[in-house]
């Protein structure tokens, strides 16, 4: 951040700058969505109230269940591997952070400002399979070693789509690096009109359905929560888990929706920029320094915008079957995408 | 919605010509297998079959008279109880009661019935059937090959009455922990919790919404 | 009761060795075909899914059920040895925790039993009355049913909206007889007391929020491509394999059989006075189950419309002597309850209470066919197919 690096920070506070920046890019997403969409959505849409007791409206409600979790007893089942069922959760949430660093949420407001970006954050979201493995296999449980094994297929067979759903977006960009996406996509036009620049939910927008529906399975939502499904696998790979290990899997499981939703968002919807040709802007060097405040704010309201996608899906309907969920991931999603893949090529060498 | 058939409104009414048609069809199918037989006009058909010819009369009465619908299997032990009903005082001696063998409909020779439901899909009408339980060795055959339903029930009437069904596959306890000793539903089985405790329901007879107080029949 | 010393023998029942074995046996099996090794999984007793305490023992290959069995008996409460020592008034107490969700259906059959050994015959009014909360049951029973069966395929919002209507009607129910889940209102002879004033117009009101919110599962579940692809061709259970099993109620009429013993049956009760459907479905699927039992809530609205519109006036209680005994005899009376067929053969020697009652429950029966019809199903249709099904853990055990 620029008006910050004028002070003069050294090295090391402005790494102290960049860890509470992302704790607070990782937390608060989070934060927000258990609120917003988990206890009020979620109820609203089931006709009841949902929490109302705690704070005005309820809005202390996620202090209370933290508060309710950290007091809890930290048990590790008897046969457990005690030193992988300690780390699986940390894992799961430190995937989490590793692809918050790679946002970016304003001209220089970034954690790292990667070239290959994007390859890195889909790199780096597959170490979260690692964590529920290791949960699912550590917990000495069947259910939790049935909810890993499912867990590992689905996203290893959803990481495709979604790669292959990249790509499209990569092409039109011509860069892998998400600050550059983004500046393609405001900086850009559609046939000439620049009024929204180029967003490419507009231009990619089999690529984006077919990103939404891979991140749902990624997240491990519902119709594709095939490795949680409580009324069959009690809780998955989580089910041994209590106490705080049990809110950090809690915490992963929202802070990686948030952050999922805000590549999606830096991806399709232009990211932290709005199209620079209402203030007149050329390029990222024209861009006013106010945008790295107004930044921060317009990913996180696009992103709630796909977050609330993503739970609309999740209350509304049923699960797949795990072969069923296989098949479609195989046989529609990664055809549909490589269909994408061509047509987007195409369109960038003819225009 | 893919079809669905529509039944036609009017309810059949069961006349006694029907039911005692088929209690005549069936006596005549089984020959002399059928013991006794009874029918109640506009209730049910009671039969009392051989023990040797139970499995052969199931699947008679499965193959060719139509019985296609297994109901529900059990038994009666029609010992009555030498514990009343569990209202005797726990400190006085126990009082002394008629447990005299006396069997129900269609008779018996035995203390041991098993009884079984059989129902026609078609013509909605069912028979129940008895048959005896030799006394010494408390077993009859199964018919869980006959009516794949029955294997249950004869696990639950196994370990309820202790009668063993000869050709089950596996006669486990449904309900009752392996390791329980004595059959419950056999009448000579003391319900502990009334043995215990004299039972206080016996004081509340509860009057009935318009019966008149202290009419007695 | 005796103590077993045995180390092994303490810690491993009967029933556990067998499905030991059997379980040895399908690994055998397996390791020859596959090369694979299996895993029993243990689904309950405490299990989200068995909404009670049922337990089903699963062999798998993967997520592919070999072999399962259900072991029911967490629940046994004996009520056939407890009715020998009640009175018959004091039955009907018992009997309504049967099928807990439906009670007043369990208490029907019973009494009716009762009143046929007597030759007593309830005067029309009370038939009537009987009727209508004998359907009024069903619909408090299959709209949780409806609701339940999303939450068993990860839709959580159904059942919510089934909990929120459902209560409507058991607040007819509470309004009508005094208690929400186990009324104890159906007396030999008739009822305990008659309706409440302006309860017909508040049942009306009811049964048309009951049927918005049948369309209203019809298009959230119902329609779903997703609830059919878990559903259609799972489960399939023949007509024959139901009819031996002794399927009842929607279950065997998804499997075809249009057997309704509402309308099959001579019964004193008012079903005939009103015009309605059985539905049946030919697939025998999951499919098929559920949607017969969502036509059925439906049509069980009807009922109670029509029934309401024409209910004769008069007492709901026959002459009765005060101390009821029943005359020597035995006589056997089922029921279409939510369930299905809920019977009671009951054996009276002239006393006050019964010699002999057996209770035949229609879970027992439906889970009974369990061990068939999940052969070779993948985990998750385990749970769409007992859902589909629909037990409830103390009709199963009694």
């Amino acid at each position: 951040m620029s008006w910050l690096l004028a002070f003069e920070v050294p090295y090391w506070g402005q790494s102290v700058f960049r860890v509470l920046g992302g704790l607070v890019a990782v937390l608060l997403p989070a934060g927000t969505i258990v609120y917003v969409f988990l206890f009020k959505m979620m109820s609203f849409m089931q006709s009841r109230l949902g929490p109302m007791e705690a704070g005005p409206y309820g809005s202390l409600q996620l202090v209370a269940e933290v508060g309710k979790w950290l007091q809890k007893e930290d048990i590790v089942p008897a046969n457990a591997d005690r030193k992988i069922f300690k780390m699986a959760p940390v894992v799961v949430l430190l995937s989490t952070f590793l692809l918050v660093a790679v946002v970016p949420f304003g001209p220089d407001a970034w954690f790292t400002n990667f070239e290959t970006g994007i390859f890195y954050a889909l790199a780096v979201s597959s170490v979260s399979v690692l964590g529920i493995l290791m949960a699912g296999w550590a917990s000495a449980n069947k259910y939790s070693l049935l909810g890993g094994l499912r867990a590992a297929g689905q996203l290893i067979a959803y990481e495709l789509p979604m790669v292959l759903a990249v790509i499209g977006v990569v092409i039109q960009a011509g860069t892998m690096n998400l600050q550059e996406i983004v500046v393609a996509q405001n900086a850009g036009s559609i046939f000439g009109f620049d009024g929204l620049g180029n967003p490419y939910i507009i231009t990619q927008f089999v690529g984006f359905v077919v990103f939404m529906i891979a991140i749902q399975a990624e997240l491990t939502q519902t119709p594709f929560d095939m490795p949680i499904a409580e009324s069959e696998l009690v809780s998955g790979y989580m089910t041994e888990y209590s106490g705080f290990r049990f809110l950090i899997f809690f915490i992963g499981e929202f802070a990686t929706a948030g952050v999922f939703a805000m590549i999606a968002s830096t991806l399709f919807l232009g990211g932290w920029g709005v199209p620079f040709a209402w203030f007149g802007w050329e390029s990222v060097d024209q861009v006013d320094n106010w945008m790295n405040f107004a930044g921060p704010v317009i990913v996180i309201t696009k992103m709630m915008l796909i977050t609330f996608l993503v739970m609309w899906a999740r209350f509304s309907y049923p699960r797949f079957r795990e072969d069923q969920l296989q098949r479609f991931a195989w046989k529609v999603l990664i055809p549909i995408s490589l269909v994408n893949i061509m047509v987007t090529a195409v369109f960038k060498v003819a225009l | 919605m893919s079809q669905l058939s529509q039944a036609e409104a009017p309810t059949p009414t069961v006349s006694d010509t029907l039911r005692e048609t088929i209690a005549t069809e069936v006596c005549g199918a089984l020959g002399d297998a059928v013991v006794e037989s009874m029918v109640k006009p506009g209730d049910d058909i009671w039969m009392r079959l051989r023990t040797d010819a139970w499995r052969s009369s199931m699947i008679t009465l499965r193959e060719s008279l139509g019985f296609d619908y297994f109901c529900f299997l059990s038994a009666i032990d029609w010992l009555p109880s030498p514990f009343g009903r569990g209202e005797d005082d726990p400190t006085e001696p126990a009082p002394e009661r008629d447990t005299t063998v006396r069997p129900g409909y269609c008779g018996g020779a035995t203390r041991m019935q098993v009884f079984v439901r059989l129902v026609s899909s078609t013509k909605h009408v069912g028979v129940t059937l008895k048959v005896d339980v030799p006394d010494d060795a408390m077993t009859i055959d199964s018919i869980s090959n006959v009516y794949a339903g029955a294997n249950w029930h004869e696990r639950e009437t196994h370990e309820m009455f202790g009668i063993s069904f000869a050709g089950h596959p596996d006669l486990r306890n449904m309900y009752l922990p392996t390791d329980f000793e004595g059959h419950p539903l056999r009448k000579d089985f003391p319900l502990l919790a009334r043995m215990v405790k004299p039972w206080p329901g016996i004081v509340d007879v509860e009057p009935m919404p318009g019966g008149d107080a202290g009419d007695e029949s | 009761m005796t103590i077993v010393n045995d180390p092994l023998n303490a810690k491993l029942g009967d029933r556990e060795r067998l499905s030991y074995i059997a379980s040895q046996a399908a690994d055998a099996r397996l390791n020859v075909e596959l090369e694979t090794e299996g895993m029993t999984l243990n689904i309950g007793p405490q299990h989200p899914a068995t909404h009670g305490t049922l337990r089903i023992i699963a062999r798998l290959d993967g997520e592919q059920v070999v072999w399962a069995e259900p072991s029911c008996g967490y629940m046994h409460r004996g009520y056939e040895k407890l009715t020998e020592v009640r009175t018959f008034p004091q039955v009907t107490t018992l009997i309504n925790r049967i099928d807990w969700l439906g009670s007043f259906a369990n208490e029907v059959p019973f009494i009716l039993a009762a009143e046929k050994l007597m030759g007593v015959e309830a005067p029309p009014r009370a038939q009537w009355i009987r009727t209508i909360l004998f359907e009024l049951s069903r619909i408090a029973n299959v709209s949780l049913f409806l609701g339940d069966l999303g939450v068993q395929m990860g839709a959580v919002t159904p059942v919510f909206f089934a909990f929120r209507d459902r209560e409507y009607v058991l607040d007819l129910i509470e309004s009508a007889t005094g208690g929400r889940f186990h009324p104890n209102f159906d007396r030999i002879g008739g009822l305990k007391d008659d309706l409440p004033a302006g309860w017909i117009q508040e049942t009306k009101q009811v049964m048309r929020k009951m049927r918005s919110f049948c369309d209203e599962i019809e298009s959230l579940l119902f329609g779903n491509e997703i609830f059919q692809s878990r559903t259609r061709g799972i489960g399939v259970i023949p007509r024959d394999i139901a009819l031996q099993y002794g399927l009842s109620g929607a279950n065997l009429r998804a499997s075809g059989v249009d057997w309704d013993l509402r309308r099959d049956q001579d019964s004193p009760l008012a079903w005939k006075n009103a015009d309605w459907k059985v539905f049946t479905h030919p697939d025998g699927d999951s499919f098929a189950r559920c949607w017969v039992r969502l036509q059925e809530t439906r049509e069980a609205t009807k009922i109670v419309d029509q029934l309401l519109d024409g209910i004769p006036s008069g007492p709901v209680m026959a002459k009765v002597p005060k101390i009821i005994k029943v005359p020597e005899g035995e006589a056997w009376v089922s029921t279409e309850n939510p369930l299905g067929e809920m019977g009671y053969y009951v054996v009276s020697r002239g006393d006050v209470g019964p010699f002999r009652v057996k209770i035949r429950s229609a879970s027992f029966n439906n889970i009974s066919v369990v061990p068939w019809v999940l052969r070779g199903v993948y985990v998750p249709d385990i749970i769409t197919i007992l859902a589909s099904l629909y037990f409830i853990l103390g009709d199963i055990d009694r």
